[in-house]
């Protein structure tokens, strides 16, 4: 044997040779990847499920009766295509003339808007009642069922595709009927309410942070502060409802109600149920993610651009203003983004602060009572009856996409800011 | 005229006291935590010439260096004692404000470090927040042409200071650095990260400046300390083991260990 042929061959398989791990260090790589693959997969299998029920729920076939045939009053039951007289004309023949009256003294049929003759004519003549509803999956793959269904239950009724989802359902406030009702007030209240949220916790989040990073000393009493902070963020939400009902709601009604600055008592008495406190109970919410987060981004800022900007005799103040924040301020914004879509599907802190569970007007000002999404979703769903279920679903599809809309917001913006961060 | 007058003592020393050496260092010590890093420094930088500091990694030529504009202010931990005197003040007395103390010794860093803003906004912030109330174009102008920046970019004034190159931003920092109309210029070893080109450029660079600022830089190449010192100080372990003209250290030191660590020896 040769001496170099005895080289390869402990080189092979000898004690001093490292090629035969590789195999194994390949696949146990393999199996990692495996691994991780998978569990990605769950995770979108998991939120697909979630995106399809909610789908499944908010569209789907409507089976509907009436107490006048809709046929009877246009041809085809199109009542849109109704001129107004002959709405008029409809709502002569079928109402009672103590109804017709009551409207007449309201406001003359003659003088009303299309619109609210096309409604009275829905309401008041056809007057639709939601006899059963089904569900997007049944009503793509199951029809026959549906239709042997309907023959042997409702052989009266008219069955319609419904989204739930629409412009009406946009417009309407509250009802006692799932098909009426609408997220208008909710969504009002959600805006207004998350609006608060951010004037208040995006400015004090930010201060204390730049503080705490940039300012405070390592001592032990920053360091117990920042350690609560991080402890904070996770204190369950409810218990922020809870504070907000002592302080907010309680203590400081005066002002959360809108007296101390002599507004008008709202007719309704919320006194300290407002939506400025949903809105500042949502801010001490947020507000530890907040700081935590903007923390973090200003820790990232190199040390490097904070010397330069000592070196030319800047303050401290100067190298935080003008280097410190806007190189850490798109990571601020998306952190403050994300915390506040987390904010807008809050429901039991606002529960606890007392949301309005049944609100038909929209909120006037920020003393107002208020109802918000997440609130009206819960409720719908507590109710028995399916076409509840069916606007629920109609609800968290809106807030989906509000939250959606936030998010690719965040996103826009910080890709503008980083675009220009690198290019100015 | 009297309404004019500094009041502030370290402004005064500024403004009248009139020493022999640029910045003179009298038993200057730098501690992180138990740490002495720069042990009993005593020595003085003459003005308007290149004073060179070697040795070998850690002996703490950085420490020393950024102790003299109190940069190591911003490190936790980290403590000076003894004294630094410039103009006659001492920059550690409790009631001068290190700000006021950076604007007048100004510092150059190994890595480019422009600030992520155009140009022009590189050279005039620093002036800016100094309160400089002047002619904006002429201060930029003159701050380029000293870093002999000028020509190749006075086209992209307004482009982004991080679409230079190395060389070229580490000159965009020297020019950041003159704008402020310092006294002192700090260089910790400014052209470890460039090339070979980019170096003799800023070599070359150095001997113009001089003639109008007193030069104090770190460096880790001998050659390049021979090449643009007038005074070198070779520091081992945190002691100052030998400080000389450039020349005599060099050909004839007089201390074994400088003679060890220049021929090569260790370090
Ligand atoms: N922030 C710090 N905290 C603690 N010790 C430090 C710190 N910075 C430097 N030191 C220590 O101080 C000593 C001197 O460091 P310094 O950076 O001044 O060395 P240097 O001479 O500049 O070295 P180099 O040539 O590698 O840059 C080293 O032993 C280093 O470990
Ligand atoms: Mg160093």
């Amino acid at each position: 044997m040769s001496a170099a042929k005895s080289r390869a061959a402990t080189g092979a398989r000898g004690e001093g040779s490292f090629l035969p791990n590789l195999g194994k260090r390949q696949a146990s790589g393999r199996r990692w990847a495996a691994a991780f693959a998978a569990a990605t997969i769950a995770a979108v299998l998991v939120l697909g499920a979630l995106v399809a029920s909610i789908v499944n729920d908010a569209f789907g076939l409507v089976a509907m009766e009436f107490t006048v045939d809709p046929a009877t009053l246009a041809p085809g039951g199109d009542i849109e295509k109704l001129s107004d007289a002959e709405l008029v004309a409809a709502l002569e023949d079928n109402l009672k003339s103590r109804r017709l009256r009551s409207l007449g003294n309201e406001k003359p049929l003659a003088e009303r808007e299309r619109a609210d003759l096309l409604a009275l004519v829905e309401d008041e003549v056809i007057g639709w009642e939601v006899v059963e509803t089904f569900s997007l999956a049944e009503s793509l793959f199951g029809r026959a069922g549906v239709d042997a269904f309907m023959a042997a239950e409702h052989p009266e009724a008219k069955l319609v595709f419904r989204s739930w989802v629409n412009a009406r359902f946009l417009a309407a406030s509250q009802s006692a009927t799932a098909i009426d009702a609408g997220v208008r007030s909710a969504l009002i209240g959600t805006l207004m309410t998350i609006l608060i949220t951010v004037a208040t916790a995006f400015p004090i989040g930010i201060a204390a942070a730049i503080w705490l990073e940039e300012y405070a000393k390592d001592d032990k009493w920053n360091r117990f502060i920042r350690v609560n902070i991080y402890n904070l963020a996770g204190v369950p939400s409810i218990i922020y409802g809870m504070l907000g009902l002592a302080i907010f709601v309680r203590a400081l009604e005066p002002v959360t109600s809108g007296a101390a600055f002599g507004a008008a008592a709202d007719p309704t008495g919320a006194n300290g149920r407002t939506i400025l406190s949903a809105g500042l109970t949502l801010a001490l919410l947020v507000l530890p993610v907040i700081i935590i987060n903007a923390q973090e981004a200003f820790r990232a800022v190199p040390r490097t651009l904070r010397e330069s900007g000592y070196a030319v005799g800047a303050t401290k103040w100067q190298v935080v203003w003008h280097h410190v924040l806007p190189a850490a301020f798109d990571r601020v914004l998306t952190g403050t983004i994300v915390a506040v879509s987390r904010a807008i599907g809050e429901t039991a802190p606002l529960v606890v602060v007392g949301a309005s569970t049944f609100l038909t007007q929209d909120p006037t000002s920020v003393f107002s009572k208020f109802t918000t999404l997440p609130i009206q979703i819960y409720q719908w769903t507590a109710r028995p009856q399916e076409d509840f279920h069916n606007i629920a679903a109609a609800a968290i599809l809106v807030l989906l996409v509000l939250m959606l809309s936030l998010n690719a917001f965040a996103i826009i913006l910080r890709n503008r800011l980083r675009a220009k961060k690198r290019f100015a | 005229m009297k309404r004019e007058r500094a009041t502030d003592p370290f402004d005064l020393a500024v403004e009248t006291g009139e020493t022999s050496w640029a910045l003179e260092t009298k038993g200057m010590c730098v501690d992180y935590g138990a740490f002495r890093a720069v042990k009993d420094l005593t020595m003085g930088f003459e003005k308007r010439q290149v004073t060179a500091i070697i040795g070998p990694s850690g002996c703490g030529k950085s420490t020393a260096l950024r102790a003299f504009n109190r940069m190591n202010d911003l490190i936790p931990g980290c403590r000076t004692e003894g004294q630094v005197l410039f103009h006659g003040a001492d920059v550690y007395a409790p009631e001068v404000d290190p700000v006021k103390v950076r604007r007048w010794i100004g510092m150059v860093f190994q890595k480019p470090n422009p600030f992520p803003k155009s140009v022009r906004e590189n050279i005039l912030w620093g002036a800016r927040i100094n309160g400089y109330s002047g002619d904006e174009e002429e201060l930029v102008e003159g701050s380029l042409r000293q870093a002999a920046l000028w020509d190749e970019v006075k086209d992209k004034l307004d482009k982004s200071a991080l679409a230079l190159s190395g060389g070229q931003q580490q000159r965009l920092c020297i020019a950041r650095a003159v704008a402020v109309k310092p006294e002192i210029l700090l260089m910790d070893e400014p052209t470890s990260a460039l090339d070979p080109i980019s170096t003799s450029r800023i070599e070359d660079l150095l001997e113009e400046l001089k003639a109008r600022y007193t030069i104090i830089i770190v460096t880790h190449n001998m050659q390049q300390a021979a090449r643009v010192s007038d005074r070198t100080a070779f520091m081992l372990l945190g002691d100052l083991v030998e400080y000389a003209p450039t020349k005599e250290l060099f050909l004839n030191p007089k201390d074994g260990r400088t003679e060890n660590y220049i021929s090569g020896r260790f370090g």
